[in-house]
């Protein structure tokens, strides 16, 4: 890929990247997830309430770090491993702590 | 953040984009580090939290009765649509529109503004009920609320410095545009802070239902 065929402001980004229709899906799919959420937490599930909440904040997180924050796109393999990374650095660290809360 | 000074200022349109290109993606890798330390930061925090709230889950609930749903929930829309209105505005940039690019920057500036006043509304609430870090009152309340009120406190408090200072780093990218620094061919100063505020908004993601929705 030659300098000569770049548009101003592409740089060295791959081309395909979300527009203003993808942006308004993401926004929207936020928006409905948020009311889900509140209804969610307004119906007496008991237990598995807590799971349903962070499942639906779970897959926010995910639509904002893919699209609105470009990881879909991403060309480089150094940025598209940080976030397994640190979820999975948090995953141990979570794990083992309830394993010293629970079986203590 | 301050890589694109350092590259001086050549002209040369191919100069400006050969080393945009590089540099872009080491302020684009530094960044997404950076990001990872605040997770991080925040992981910890949650952990406390659901590690308290496990030990005092009675507690927990009764004392997230005392915040407003409504206002969770409104604040939640406001930071979602201000995050929708940054990454437009890198859009924009990069289409090579700065008029737009600075309309959205102003739009979300704006929506960051409002969502410190639902929340400075919010605290100022809290205080004249008694209820703040070492209040009489909230130090008569049963151990778990006490808990759950400065995880509050400082979970969000930590959270409205990070939207404080998204909104300084905005003001010095609209700056900056003024004065040329950042353009369609050198965005990288925006689309870092960009990435900077979207992560304010996921970290709020998670902070919106774990306080204000305990069912």
């Amino acid at each position: 890929m030659s300098d000569a065929t770049l548009q101003p402001g592409e740089g060295r980004r791959p081309a395909p990247e979300p527009g203003y229709r993808s942006y308004l899906l993401v926004y929207a799919a936020l928006a409905c997830l948020t009311g889900l959420t509140v209804v969610s937490a307004s119906l007496n599930l008991g237990r598995i309430a807590i799971a349903i909440v962070l499942a639906i904040a779970g897959t926010k997180a995910v639509l904002v770090l893919l699209y609105f924050m470009h990881l879909r796109y991403e060309r480089r393999l150094l940025v598209k491993i940080l976030m397994p990374i640190v979820v999975a650095t948090l995953a141990i660290f979570i794990g083992l702590t309830y394993t010293d809360i629970l079986f203590r | 953040m301050s890589g694109l000074e350092r590259e001086g200022d050549s002209d040369s349109r191919a100069g400006t984009r050969r080393a945009e290109g590089a540099d872009g993606d080491r302020g684009r890798i530094g960044m997404w580090l950076f990001i990872c330390t605040e997770i991080l930061l925040f992981g910890g925090l949650f952990l406390l939290y659901s590690v308290y709230r496990y030990k005092n889950q009675a507690d927990f609930r009764a004392a997230s009765l005392d915040l407003s749903r409504f206002d969770g929930a409104l604040n939640t829309l406001v930071l979602i649509t201000s995050s929708l209105t940054a990454a437009l505005a890198v859009h924009e940039l990069r289409a090579g529109r700065t008029a737009r690019t600075r309309l959205f920057i102003g739009a979300t500036l704006l929506l960051a503004l409002t969502f410190l006043t639902v929340k400075g509304f919010e605290w100022a609430a809290k205080f004249e009920h008694g209820l703040y870090p070492s209040a009489p009152h909230l130090l008569t309340l049963p151990p778990g609320q006490i808990l759950y009120f400065g995880l509050y406190f400082t979970m969000t408090g930590l959270h409205a410095i990070h939207v404080i200072v998204g909104m300084g780093v905005f003001g010095y990218v609209l700056r900056s545009i003024s004065k040329g620094r950042v353009g369609p061919g050198r965005p990288i100063l925006m689309e870092n802070a960009t990435l900077f505020w979207h992560l304010v908004d996921v970290i709020w993601i998670f902070l919106f239902p774990l306080f204000y929705l305990i069912s």
